[in-house]
Protein backbone atom coordinates (compact mmCIF):
# COMPACT_ATOMS: atom_id res chain seq x y z
CA UNK A 1 0.00 0.00 0.00
CA UNK A 2 1.50 3.51 -1.10
CA UNK A 3 -0.99 5.74 0.46
CA UNK A 4 -3.87 5.71 2.69
CA UNK A 5 -6.91 7.85 3.76
CA UNK A 6 -6.25 11.37 4.16
CA UNK A 7 -2.60 11.28 2.21
CA UNK A 8 -2.20 14.31 0.04
CA UNK A 9 -1.73 13.60 -3.22
CA UNK A 10 -1.37 14.08 -7.23
CA UNK A 11 -3.86 12.38 -9.30
CA UNK A 12 -3.24 12.94 -13.26
CA UNK A 13 -6.64 12.41 -16.02
CA UNK A 14 -6.61 12.07 -19.90
CA UNK A 15 -9.09 15.08 -20.45
CA UNK A 16 -9.12 14.19 -24.41
CA UNK A 17 -7.92 11.38 -26.50
CA UNK A 18 -5.82 12.32 -29.41
CA UNK A 19 -8.63 11.84 -31.59
CA UNK A 20 -10.89 14.16 -29.39
CA UNK A 21 -8.39 16.95 -29.69
CA UNK A 22 -9.66 20.20 -31.66
CA UNK A 23 -8.91 20.24 -35.39
CA UNK A 24 -7.53 22.94 -35.86
CA UNK A 25 -4.29 22.20 -33.45
CA UNK A 26 -0.63 21.76 -35.03
CA UNK A 27 0.03 18.71 -36.13
CA UNK A 28 2.56 17.97 -33.51
CA UNK A 29 -0.08 18.65 -30.16
CA UNK A 30 -2.93 16.68 -32.00
CA UNK A 31 -0.89 13.43 -31.43
CA UNK A 32 -1.02 13.69 -28.27
CA UNK A 33 -3.45 13.53 -25.46
CA UNK A 34 -4.83 16.81 -23.27
CA UNK A 35 -3.52 15.61 -19.66
CA UNK A 36 -4.68 17.51 -16.18
CA UNK A 37 -2.74 17.01 -13.04
CA UNK A 38 -4.64 17.84 -9.55
CA UNK A 39 -3.73 17.43 -5.89
CA UNK A 40 -5.58 16.56 -2.52
CA UNK A 41 -6.40 14.64 0.09
CA UNK A 42 -6.49 10.79 -0.74
CA UNK A 43 -10.55 9.60 0.07
CA UNK A 44 -10.02 5.83 -0.52
CA UNK A 45 -8.69 4.18 2.71
CA UNK A 46 -5.70 3.13 0.94
CA UNK A 47 -4.33 2.26 -2.42
CA UNK A 48 -1.31 2.36 -4.69
CA UNK A 49 0.39 4.34 -7.06
CA UNK A 50 -1.27 3.77 -10.77
CA UNK A 51 -4.79 3.03 -8.88
CA UNK A 52 -7.78 5.11 -9.70
CA UNK A 53 -9.13 7.14 -6.51
CA UNK A 54 -11.22 9.67 -5.21
CA UNK A 55 -9.32 12.66 -4.03
CA UNK A 56 -10.41 16.13 -2.23
CA UNK A 57 -8.69 19.39 -3.74
CA UNK A 58 -7.76 21.79 -1.10
CA UNK A 59 -11.11 23.80 -1.40
CA UNK A 60 -13.00 21.05 -0.97
CA UNK A 61 -13.84 19.60 -4.76
CA UNK A 62 -13.85 15.28 -5.31
CA UNK A 63 -12.38 14.79 -7.96
CA UNK A 64 -11.08 11.37 -9.29
CA UNK A 65 -7.86 10.40 -11.61
CA UNK A 66 -4.50 7.80 -11.48
CA UNK A 67 -3.01 8.06 -8.19
CA UNK A 68 0.62 9.32 -9.56
CA UNK A 69 2.69 10.67 -6.27
CA UNK A 70 2.13 10.87 -2.53
CA UNK A 71 3.41 13.92 -0.53
CA UNK A 72 4.25 15.76 -4.07
CA UNK A 73 6.75 18.96 -3.69
CA UNK A 74 7.70 21.75 -5.97
CA UNK A 75 11.29 20.85 -7.21
CA UNK A 76 11.98 23.98 -9.25
CA UNK A 77 14.78 25.85 -8.40
CA UNK A 78 17.15 28.73 -9.10
CA UNK A 79 19.04 27.20 -11.69
CA UNK A 80 22.47 26.03 -12.46
CA UNK A 81 25.88 28.44 -12.97
CA UNK A 82 25.30 30.33 -16.36
CA UNK A 83 28.43 31.50 -17.39
CA UNK A 84 27.82 33.54 -19.88
CA UNK A 85 25.81 36.10 -18.33
CA UNK A 86 28.66 37.02 -15.90
CA UNK A 87 30.42 39.67 -17.89
CA UNK A 88 27.08 41.74 -17.42
CA UNK A 89 27.60 43.67 -14.14
CA UNK A 90 31.32 43.97 -14.31
CA UNK A 91 31.26 45.62 -17.89
CA UNK A 92 28.37 48.12 -17.24
CA UNK A 93 30.50 49.17 -13.90
CA UNK A 94 33.55 49.50 -15.59
CA UNK A 95 31.67 51.58 -18.69
CA UNK A 96 29.94 53.63 -15.54
CA UNK A 97 33.13 54.24 -13.75
CA UNK A 98 34.89 55.31 -16.99
CA UNK A 99 32.29 57.94 -17.55
CA UNK A 100 32.70 59.24 -14.33
CA UNK A 101 36.72 59.93 -15.35
CA UNK A 102 35.11 61.54 -18.85
CA UNK A 103 32.72 63.78 -16.90
CA UNK B 1 -20.19 23.62 -26.16
CA UNK B 2 -23.62 25.03 -26.63
CA UNK B 3 -24.02 25.74 -22.93
CA UNK B 4 -21.14 28.50 -23.35
CA UNK B 5 -22.82 31.60 -23.41
CA UNK B 6 -25.29 30.84 -20.98
CA UNK B 7 -22.06 29.32 -18.41
CA UNK B 8 -20.23 32.89 -19.19
CA UNK B 9 -23.22 34.92 -18.89
CA UNK B 10 -23.10 33.62 -15.36
CA UNK B 11 -20.05 33.56 -14.22
CA UNK B 12 -19.18 36.92 -14.97
CA UNK B 13 -22.58 38.37 -13.86
CA UNK B 14 -22.56 40.69 -17.19
CA UNK B 15 -25.60 40.39 -19.75
CA UNK B 16 -22.77 41.45 -22.55
CA UNK B 17 -25.67 41.60 -25.00
CA UNK B 18 -27.05 45.07 -24.16
CA UNK B 19 -24.18 46.95 -24.89
CA UNK B 20 -23.88 44.93 -28.41
CA UNK B 21 -25.25 47.05 -31.76
CA UNK B 22 -25.87 43.91 -33.69
CA UNK B 23 -23.40 44.70 -35.91
CA UNK B 24 -19.46 45.29 -35.44
CA UNK B 25 -19.46 48.30 -32.97
CA UNK B 26 -20.47 47.94 -29.32
CA UNK B 27 -20.84 50.53 -26.61
CA UNK B 28 -17.56 50.10 -25.20
CA UNK B 29 -17.30 53.31 -23.04
CA UNK B 30 -20.50 52.42 -21.26
CA UNK B 31 -19.63 49.07 -20.98
CA UNK B 32 -16.87 50.03 -18.82
CA UNK B 33 -18.53 52.73 -16.83
CA UNK B 34 -21.98 50.53 -15.88
CA UNK B 35 -20.35 47.76 -14.59
CA UNK B 36 -16.98 48.45 -13.94
CA UNK B 37 -16.62 51.35 -11.06
CA UNK B 38 -15.19 55.11 -10.46
CA UNK B 39 -11.75 55.27 -10.33
CA UNK B 40 -11.88 56.90 -6.55
CA UNK B 41 -14.44 53.05 -5.91
CA UNK B 42 -10.91 51.30 -7.43
CA UNK B 43 -8.81 53.08 -5.37
CA UNK B 44 -10.98 52.22 -2.03
CA UNK B 45 -10.92 48.98 -2.97
CA UNK B 46 -7.42 48.45 -3.70
CA UNK B 47 -6.87 50.14 -0.35
CA UNK B 48 -8.61 47.86 1.67
CA UNK B 49 -5.82 45.00 0.51
CA UNK B 50 -2.86 46.92 0.52
CA UNK B 51 -2.35 47.11 -3.37
CA UNK B 52 -1.09 49.72 -5.37
CA UNK B 53 0.89 52.90 -4.57
CA UNK B 54 4.30 51.16 -5.76
CA UNK B 55 7.13 53.17 -5.31
CA UNK B 56 8.59 55.02 -8.19
CA UNK B 57 12.59 54.62 -8.76
CA UNK B 58 14.49 56.54 -10.90
CA UNK B 59 17.70 54.22 -12.24
CA UNK B 60 20.48 56.78 -13.11
CA UNK B 61 22.90 54.38 -13.78
CA UNK B 62 21.20 52.98 -16.40
CA UNK B 63 20.21 56.18 -17.84
CA UNK B 64 23.78 57.12 -18.09
CA UNK B 65 24.65 53.87 -19.61
CA UNK B 66 21.96 55.22 -22.30
CA UNK B 67 23.84 58.69 -22.73
CA UNK B 68 26.93 56.52 -23.31
CA UNK B 69 25.64 55.33 -26.09
CA UNK B 70 23.60 58.42 -27.56
CA UNK B 71 23.96 61.59 -29.66
CA UNK B 72 25.05 64.33 -27.38
CA UNK B 73 21.75 65.93 -25.62
CA UNK B 74 19.76 62.45 -26.20
CA UNK B 75 19.24 60.03 -23.51
CA UNK B 76 16.03 60.16 -21.78
CA UNK B 77 15.77 59.81 -17.93
CA UNK B 78 14.35 56.04 -17.30
CA UNK B 79 12.22 55.35 -14.09
CA UNK B 80 10.23 53.04 -13.31
CA UNK B 81 6.99 51.37 -10.79
CA UNK B 82 8.12 49.08 -8.44
CA UNK B 83 4.67 46.77 -9.14
CA UNK B 84 6.44 43.68 -7.30
CA UNK B 85 5.71 45.43 -3.98
CA UNK B 86 2.31 44.67 -4.26
CA UNK B 87 0.97 41.44 -2.23
CA UNK B 88 1.05 38.89 -4.97
CA UNK B 89 4.50 40.89 -6.47
CA UNK B 90 3.04 42.00 -9.92
CA UNK B 91 0.86 44.40 -11.38
CA UNK B 92 -1.96 42.09 -11.87
CA UNK B 93 -2.71 42.07 -8.11
CA UNK B 94 -4.58 45.77 -9.38
CA UNK B 95 -6.35 43.59 -11.87
CA UNK B 96 -7.48 40.95 -9.26
CA UNK B 97 -8.09 43.01 -6.44
CA UNK B 98 -11.59 44.34 -8.19
CA UNK B 99 -12.50 40.69 -9.77
CA UNK B 100 -12.54 39.79 -6.33
CA UNK B 101 -13.65 42.38 -4.59
CA UNK B 102 -16.90 41.97 -7.19
CA UNK B 103 -17.56 38.26 -6.78
CA UNK B 104 -17.54 38.91 -2.96
CA UNK B 105 -19.87 41.45 -3.64
CA UNK B 106 -22.44 39.31 -5.77
CA UNK B 107 -21.94 36.54 -3.28
CA UNK B 108 -19.81 34.15 -5.34
CA UNK B 109 -18.44 31.72 -2.86
CA UNK B 110 -15.05 31.27 -5.10
CA UNK B 111 -13.08 32.68 -8.27
CA UNK B 112 -11.72 30.72 -11.11
CA UNK B 113 -9.08 31.87 -13.17
CA UNK B 114 -7.62 30.62 -16.47
CA UNK B 115 -3.91 31.71 -16.55
CA UNK B 116 -0.17 30.50 -16.44
CA UNK B 117 1.22 34.31 -15.03
CA UNK B 118 1.35 36.40 -12.20
CA UNK B 119 -2.71 36.85 -12.72
CA UNK B 120 -3.12 33.07 -11.23
CA UNK B 121 -1.06 33.99 -7.81
CA UNK B 122 -2.87 37.68 -7.86
CA UNK B 123 -6.63 36.25 -7.92
CA UNK B 124 -5.24 33.61 -5.37
CA UNK B 125 -3.95 35.88 -2.89
CA UNK B 126 -6.76 38.36 -2.52
CA UNK B 127 -8.98 35.54 -2.72
CA UNK B 128 -7.23 34.28 0.18
CA UNK B 129 -7.72 38.11 1.82
CA UNK B 130 -11.36 38.00 1.32
CA UNK B 131 -11.77 34.32 2.49
CA UNK B 132 -13.27 32.90 -1.47
CA UNK B 133 -12.03 30.02 -2.42
CA UNK B 134 -10.37 30.06 -5.64
CA UNK B 135 -9.30 27.30 -8.84
CA UNK B 136 -6.45 28.22 -10.85
CA UNK B 137 -6.40 26.49 -14.42
CA UNK B 138 -2.81 26.59 -16.27
CA UNK B 139 -1.61 25.37 -18.87
CA UNK B 140 2.05 24.02 -17.67
CA UNK B 141 3.45 21.01 -19.43
CA UNK B 142 4.36 19.74 -22.73
CA UNK B 143 3.50 16.03 -23.46
CA UNK B 144 6.70 14.76 -21.75
CA UNK B 145 5.47 16.45 -18.61
CA UNK B 146 7.93 18.67 -18.49
CA UNK B 147 6.68 22.60 -17.46
CA UNK B 148 8.71 25.91 -17.64
CA UNK B 149 10.03 26.67 -14.07
CA UNK B 150 8.36 30.12 -14.74
CA UNK B 151 4.76 28.73 -14.54
CA UNK B 152 5.76 25.94 -11.70
CA UNK B 153 6.57 28.82 -9.66
CA UNK B 154 3.62 30.60 -10.03
CA UNK B 155 1.68 27.02 -9.34
CA UNK B 156 3.36 26.73 -6.09
CA UNK B 157 2.41 30.49 -5.20
CA UNK B 158 -1.08 29.65 -6.19
CA UNK B 159 -1.13 26.93 -3.73
CA UNK B 160 0.94 28.76 -1.03
CA UNK B 161 -2.33 30.95 -0.97
CA UNK B 162 -4.49 28.04 -0.30
CA UNK B 163 -5.84 27.48 -4.43
CA UNK B 164 -6.50 24.95 -6.38
CA UNK B 165 -4.51 24.55 -9.06
CA UNK B 166 -5.58 22.54 -11.82
CA UNK B 167 -2.40 22.26 -14.30
CA UNK B 168 -3.05 20.71 -18.15
CA UNK B 169 -0.70 20.20 -21.08
CA UNK B 170 -0.21 22.39 -24.09
CA UNK B 171 -3.63 23.17 -25.91
CA UNK B 172 -5.99 25.92 -26.48
CA UNK B 173 -9.05 23.14 -24.88
CA UNK B 174 -8.03 24.35 -22.04
CA UNK B 175 -11.26 26.65 -22.07
CA UNK B 176 -13.41 23.65 -22.29
CA UNK B 177 -11.99 22.37 -19.10
CA UNK B 178 -12.12 25.99 -17.97
CA UNK B 179 -16.01 25.94 -19.05
CA UNK B 180 -16.92 22.41 -17.05
CA UNK B 181 -15.19 23.90 -13.80
CA UNK B 182 -16.97 27.27 -14.01
CA UNK B 183 -20.29 25.35 -14.86
CA UNK B 184 -19.09 22.78 -11.79
CA UNK B 185 -18.46 25.00 -9.01
CA UNK B 186 -20.91 28.27 -10.15
CA UNK B 187 -17.79 30.37 -9.00
CA UNK B 188 -17.28 33.69 -10.61
CA UNK B 189 -14.78 33.78 -13.98
CA UNK B 190 -12.32 36.48 -12.91
CA UNK B 191 -11.25 36.77 -16.25
CA UNK B 192 -8.34 39.14 -16.97
CA UNK B 193 -10.82 41.06 -19.39
CA UNK B 194 -13.98 42.01 -18.02
CA UNK B 195 -14.44 45.57 -17.18
CA UNK B 196 -13.57 45.29 -13.64
CA UNK B 197 -9.57 43.77 -14.36
CA UNK B 198 -9.00 46.32 -16.53
CA UNK B 199 -10.26 48.80 -14.37
CA UNK B 200 -8.19 47.37 -11.81
CA UNK B 201 -5.49 48.46 -13.87
CA UNK B 202 -6.63 52.46 -14.38
CA UNK B 203 -5.19 53.40 -11.03
CA UNK B 204 -1.76 52.60 -12.40
CA UNK B 205 -1.90 55.21 -14.82
CA UNK B 206 -3.53 57.53 -12.41
CA UNK B 207 -0.66 57.17 -10.14
CA UNK B 208 1.78 57.68 -12.82
CA UNK B 209 0.56 60.66 -14.00
CA UNK B 210 0.24 62.02 -9.96
CA UNK B 211 3.74 60.74 -8.99
CA UNK B 212 5.29 62.54 -11.85
CA UNK B 213 3.26 65.68 -11.46
CA UNK B 214 4.47 65.78 -7.48
CA UNK B 215 7.95 64.97 -8.62
CA UNK B 216 9.16 66.09 -11.37
CA UNK B 217 5.91 69.28 -12.23
CA UNK B 218 4.58 67.37 -14.92
CA UNK B 219 3.14 63.58 -17.00
CA UNK B 220 6.10 61.58 -17.94
CA UNK B 221 6.86 62.08 -21.95
CA UNK B 222 6.34 58.42 -22.53
CA UNK B 223 5.33 55.36 -20.82
CA UNK B 224 6.71 51.82 -22.03
CA UNK B 225 4.65 48.85 -21.37
CA UNK B 226 5.00 44.80 -21.86
CA UNK B 227 1.94 43.48 -24.23
CA UNK B 228 0.49 40.76 -24.16
CA UNK B 229 -3.16 40.42 -23.92
CA UNK B 230 -3.60 44.33 -23.90
CA UNK B 231 -5.19 44.89 -20.84
CA UNK B 232 -1.80 46.13 -19.08
CA UNK B 233 -1.55 48.43 -22.05
CA UNK B 234 -5.60 49.61 -22.20
CA UNK B 235 -5.93 49.87 -18.08
CA UNK B 236 -2.87 52.18 -17.70
CA UNK B 237 -3.63 54.37 -20.62
CA UNK B 238 -6.93 55.25 -19.24
CA UNK B 239 -5.64 55.90 -16.49
CA UNK B 240 -3.32 57.95 -17.38
CA UNK B 241 -6.25 60.10 -20.08
CA UNK B 242 -8.37 60.17 -16.85
CA UNK B 243 -5.59 62.01 -14.84
CA UNK B 244 -5.55 64.25 -17.90
CA UNK B 245 -2.29 63.22 -18.90
CA UNK B 246 -3.08 63.37 -22.41
CA UNK B 247 0.42 64.18 -23.99
CA UNK B 248 2.03 61.37 -22.73
CA UNK B 249 3.02 58.68 -25.16
CA UNK B 250 2.25 54.88 -24.89
CA UNK B 251 4.26 52.60 -26.38
CA UNK B 252 3.91 48.73 -26.49
CA UNK B 253 6.69 46.09 -26.30
CA UNK B 254 6.61 42.64 -26.71
CA UNK B 255 9.34 40.28 -26.71
CA UNK B 256 9.55 38.86 -30.21
CA UNK B 257 9.10 35.07 -30.72
CA UNK B 258 8.30 35.07 -34.28
CA UNK B 259 8.30 31.75 -35.70
CA UNK B 260 7.08 29.78 -32.62
CA UNK B 261 3.26 28.15 -32.69
CA UNK B 262 1.58 28.96 -29.35
CA UNK B 263 -0.23 25.63 -29.35
CA UNK B 264 2.60 23.67 -30.35
CA UNK B 265 3.62 20.74 -27.68
CA UNK B 266 7.23 20.74 -29.52
CA UNK B 267 7.62 24.26 -29.53
CA UNK B 268 6.14 25.01 -25.72
CA UNK B 269 9.17 25.20 -23.63
CA UNK B 270 11.26 26.26 -26.68
CA UNK B 271 10.77 29.56 -25.79
CA UNK B 272 11.98 31.42 -22.79
CA UNK B 273 8.90 33.78 -21.78
CA UNK B 274 5.65 32.48 -21.27
CA UNK B 275 3.71 35.94 -21.45
CA UNK B 276 4.48 39.53 -22.86
CA UNK B 277 5.60 38.11 -25.91
CA UNK B 278 4.32 38.49 -30.12
CA UNK B 279 2.18 34.95 -29.26
CA UNK B 280 -0.24 36.93 -27.36
CA UNK B 281 0.14 40.69 -28.25
CA UNK B 282 -0.37 40.29 -32.33
CA UNK B 283 -3.08 37.79 -31.82
CA UNK B 284 -4.76 39.71 -29.10
CA UNK B 285 -4.20 42.99 -30.52
CA UNK B 286 -5.98 41.66 -34.22
CA UNK B 287 -8.08 40.19 -32.74
CA UNK B 288 -9.14 41.31 -28.72
CA UNK B 289 -12.31 39.46 -28.78
CA UNK B 290 -9.99 36.25 -28.74
CA UNK B 291 -10.72 36.28 -25.05
CA UNK B 292 -12.62 34.20 -22.58
CA UNK B 293 -15.37 36.75 -22.16
CA UNK B 294 -17.94 37.81 -25.26
CA UNK B 295 -16.44 41.33 -25.31
CA UNK B 296 -12.76 42.41 -24.48
CA UNK B 297 -12.17 45.33 -22.04
CA UNK B 298 -8.82 45.13 -23.21
CA UNK B 299 -8.43 46.99 -26.69
CA UNK B 300 -4.71 47.93 -27.02
CA UNK B 301 -5.22 49.68 -30.81
CA UNK B 302 -7.60 52.10 -28.61
CA UNK B 303 -4.85 53.84 -27.22
CA UNK B 304 -1.57 52.31 -28.67
CA UNK B 305 1.06 55.08 -30.38
CA UNK B 306 3.77 52.79 -31.00
CA UNK B 307 4.53 48.92 -30.43
CA UNK B 308 8.28 47.34 -30.71
CA UNK B 309 9.50 44.29 -30.37
CA UNK B 310 12.85 43.06 -28.05
CA UNK B 311 14.85 39.57 -28.52
CA UNK B 312 14.63 37.91 -25.28
CA UNK B 313 18.51 37.67 -24.73
CA UNK B 314 17.81 41.49 -24.73
CA UNK B 315 15.47 41.17 -21.60
CA UNK B 316 17.48 38.48 -19.85
CA UNK B 317 20.35 41.11 -19.90
CA UNK B 318 18.57 44.41 -18.43
CA UNK B 319 17.23 42.33 -15.64
CA UNK B 320 20.81 41.33 -14.41
CA UNK B 321 22.01 45.11 -15.49
CA UNK B 322 18.90 46.40 -13.16
CA UNK B 323 20.01 43.90 -10.13
CA UNK B 324 23.80 44.79 -10.97
CA UNK B 325 23.74 48.62 -11.64
CA UNK B 326 20.54 49.53 -10.13
CA UNK B 327 20.34 47.22 -6.60
CA UNK B 328 16.45 45.54 -8.22
CA UNK B 329 16.69 41.74 -8.67
CA UNK B 330 13.14 41.71 -10.38
CA UNK B 331 11.62 38.79 -12.55
CA UNK B 332 12.42 38.60 -16.03
CA UNK B 333 9.46 39.32 -17.64
CA UNK B 334 8.45 42.91 -16.19
CA UNK B 335 11.61 44.00 -18.33
CA UNK B 336 10.66 43.56 -21.59
CA UNK B 337 9.38 47.28 -21.51
CA UNK B 338 12.76 48.32 -19.62
CA UNK B 339 14.45 46.70 -22.47
CA UNK B 340 12.76 48.86 -25.27
CA UNK B 341 13.32 52.19 -22.93
CA UNK B 342 17.08 51.34 -23.22
CA UNK B 343 16.48 51.54 -26.87
CA UNK B 344 13.89 54.41 -27.05
CA UNK B 345 15.34 56.61 -24.41
CA UNK B 346 18.71 57.05 -26.80
CA UNK B 347 15.83 58.57 -29.50
CA UNK B 348 14.73 61.52 -27.03
CA UNK B 349 15.90 64.65 -25.68
CA UNK B 350 17.74 64.40 -21.91
CA UNK B 351 15.44 66.26 -19.99
CA UNK B 352 12.41 64.11 -21.58
CA UNK B 353 10.99 61.30 -18.93
CA UNK B 354 10.43 57.59 -20.24
CA UNK B 355 9.02 55.18 -17.44
CA UNK B 356 8.73 51.72 -17.39
CA UNK B 357 5.65 51.01 -15.59
CA UNK B 358 5.80 47.47 -13.90
CA UNK B 359 8.01 45.18 -12.14
CA UNK B 360 7.13 41.35 -11.06
CA UNK B 361 8.68 39.55 -8.47
CA UNK B 362 11.66 37.06 -8.43
CA UNK B 363 12.72 33.61 -7.22
CA UNK B 364 12.99 30.23 -8.04
CA UNK B 365 11.86 29.49 -11.46
CA UNK B 366 11.10 32.82 -11.84
CA UNK B 367 14.77 34.43 -12.10
CA UNK B 368 17.38 34.66 -14.98
CA UNK B 369 19.62 31.69 -13.91
CA UNK B 370 16.69 28.94 -14.00
CA UNK B 371 15.28 30.32 -17.19
CA UNK B 372 18.17 30.42 -18.81
CA UNK B 373 19.19 26.85 -17.53
CA UNK B 374 15.75 25.60 -18.97
CA UNK B 375 16.76 26.91 -22.05
CA UNK B 376 19.55 25.23 -22.60
CA UNK B 377 18.58 21.89 -20.99
CA UNK B 378 15.53 22.43 -23.72
CA UNK B 379 18.29 22.59 -26.91
CA UNK B 380 18.76 26.25 -27.06
CA UNK B 381 21.84 28.15 -27.36
CA UNK B 382 22.88 30.74 -25.10
CA UNK B 383 25.14 33.37 -27.27
CA UNK B 384 26.84 36.82 -26.38
CA UNK B 385 26.75 38.77 -29.48
CA UNK B 386 24.07 40.85 -31.48
CA UNK B 387 20.57 40.29 -30.60
CA UNK B 388 19.47 41.05 -34.25
CA UNK B 389 20.73 37.77 -34.64
CA UNK B 390 18.26 36.10 -32.22
CA UNK B 391 16.19 32.77 -33.82
CA UNK B 392 13.36 32.02 -31.23
CA UNK B 393 13.19 28.40 -30.27
CA UNK B 394 16.81 28.28 -31.76
CA UNK B 395 18.70 30.63 -29.45
CA UNK B 396 19.14 33.34 -27.06
CA UNK B 397 21.76 36.36 -28.08
CA UNK B 398 22.71 38.43 -25.11
CA UNK B 399 23.74 42.12 -26.63
CA UNK B 400 27.79 41.69 -26.65
CA UNK B 401 27.33 45.67 -24.68
CA UNK B 402 24.41 47.90 -24.16
CA UNK B 403 25.23 49.58 -27.45
CA UNK B 404 23.77 46.23 -29.18
CA UNK B 405 20.25 47.08 -27.08
CA UNK B 406 17.67 47.93 -29.86
CA UNK B 407 13.69 47.67 -30.54
CA UNK B 408 12.49 46.51 -34.07
CA UNK B 409 9.72 48.03 -34.73
CA UNK B 410 5.58 46.52 -35.43
CA UNK B 411 4.02 48.50 -38.46
CA UNK B 412 1.10 49.58 -36.62
CA UNK B 413 -0.88 50.39 -39.81
CA UNK B 414 -0.47 46.55 -40.95
CA UNK B 415 -1.84 45.64 -37.64
CA UNK B 416 -5.00 48.16 -37.53
CA UNK B 417 -5.95 47.04 -41.34
CA UNK B 418 -5.94 43.62 -39.56
CA UNK B 419 -8.08 43.83 -36.97
CA UNK B 420 -10.33 45.74 -39.28
CA UNK B 421 -10.28 42.50 -41.43
CA UNK B 422 -11.19 40.46 -38.42
CA UNK B 423 -13.87 42.26 -37.56
CA UNK B 424 -15.26 41.75 -40.88
CA UNK B 425 -15.04 38.47 -41.31
CA UNK B 426 -15.92 37.32 -37.45
CA UNK B 427 -19.04 39.40 -38.01
CA UNK B 428 -19.70 38.71 -40.99
CA UNK B 429 -20.42 42.12 -42.02
CA UNK B 430 -20.94 42.98 -45.89
CA UNK B 431 -21.92 46.37 -45.09
CA UNK B 432 -20.75 48.65 -42.21
CA UNK B 433 -22.60 50.99 -40.66
CA UNK B 434 -22.28 54.78 -39.59
CA UNK B 435 -21.79 53.50 -35.65
CA UNK B 436 -19.60 50.67 -36.99
CA UNK B 437 -17.19 53.70 -38.25
CA UNK B 438 -16.96 55.12 -35.84
CA UNK B 439 -16.38 52.43 -33.42
CA UNK B 440 -13.97 51.18 -35.75
CA UNK B 441 -11.70 54.57 -35.60
CA UNK B 442 -11.57 55.09 -32.02
CA UNK B 443 -10.55 51.17 -31.45
CA UNK B 444 -7.71 52.04 -34.11
CA UNK B 445 -7.13 55.44 -32.38
CA UNK B 446 -7.59 56.76 -36.04
CA UNK B 447 -10.02 58.32 -38.52
CA UNK B 448 -13.28 57.28 -40.26
CA UNK B 449 -11.34 58.44 -43.34
CA UNK B 450 -8.88 55.90 -42.22
CA UNK B 451 -11.18 53.05 -41.66
CA UNK B 452 -13.10 53.75 -44.92
CA UNK B 453 -10.05 53.60 -46.64
CA UNK B 454 -8.83 50.05 -45.48
CA UNK B 455 -12.88 49.09 -46.02
CA UNK B 456 -12.02 50.25 -50.02
CA UNK B 457 -9.02 48.28 -49.89
CA UNK B 458 -11.19 44.78 -48.30
CA UNK B 459 -14.43 45.48 -50.65
CA UNK B 460 -16.39 46.30 -47.78
CA UNK B 461 -19.73 48.94 -48.20
CA UNK B 462 -20.06 51.49 -45.87
CA UNK B 463 -23.78 52.80 -45.12
CA UNK B 464 -23.93 56.18 -45.93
Amino acid sequence: MDAKKGDWVRIHNIILTPDKRASNLPEDTRKVPLEMWDKGFLLNEEANIGQEVEIETYIGRRVTGILVEINPYWGHDFGKCVPEILYIGRQARALLKEGEDIE
Amino acid sequence: MARKSEIMKKSVGIDYSIFESGSIAFDYERMMKETGYSLQEIEEIQKQTSVGSTPLYELKNITKLVRKFSSPGKGARIFIKDEACNPSGSFKARRAATSVYHAQKLGYKGVIAATSGNYGAAVASQAAMRGLKCIIVQECYDSRGVGQPEIIEKARACEAYGAEVVQLTVGPELFYSFLLLLEETGYFNASLYTPFGIAGVETLGYELSMDFRQREGKDPDVVVITNAGGGNLTGTARGLIKAGAFDTKIVGASVNLEGLHMASDEQFNKKSFTTGHTGFGIPFATWPDRSDVPRSAARPLRYMDRYVTVNQGSVFYMTELLAQVEGLERGPAGNTALAAAFSIAQELDEDKIIVVQETEYTGAGKHILPQLTFAKENGIELIIGDPKEEIPGKNIILPKNPGYMHTTEIDLDKIKRSYIKNCIANYKVETVTENDLEFLAQDTKSSKEYVINVLKDLNVNVER
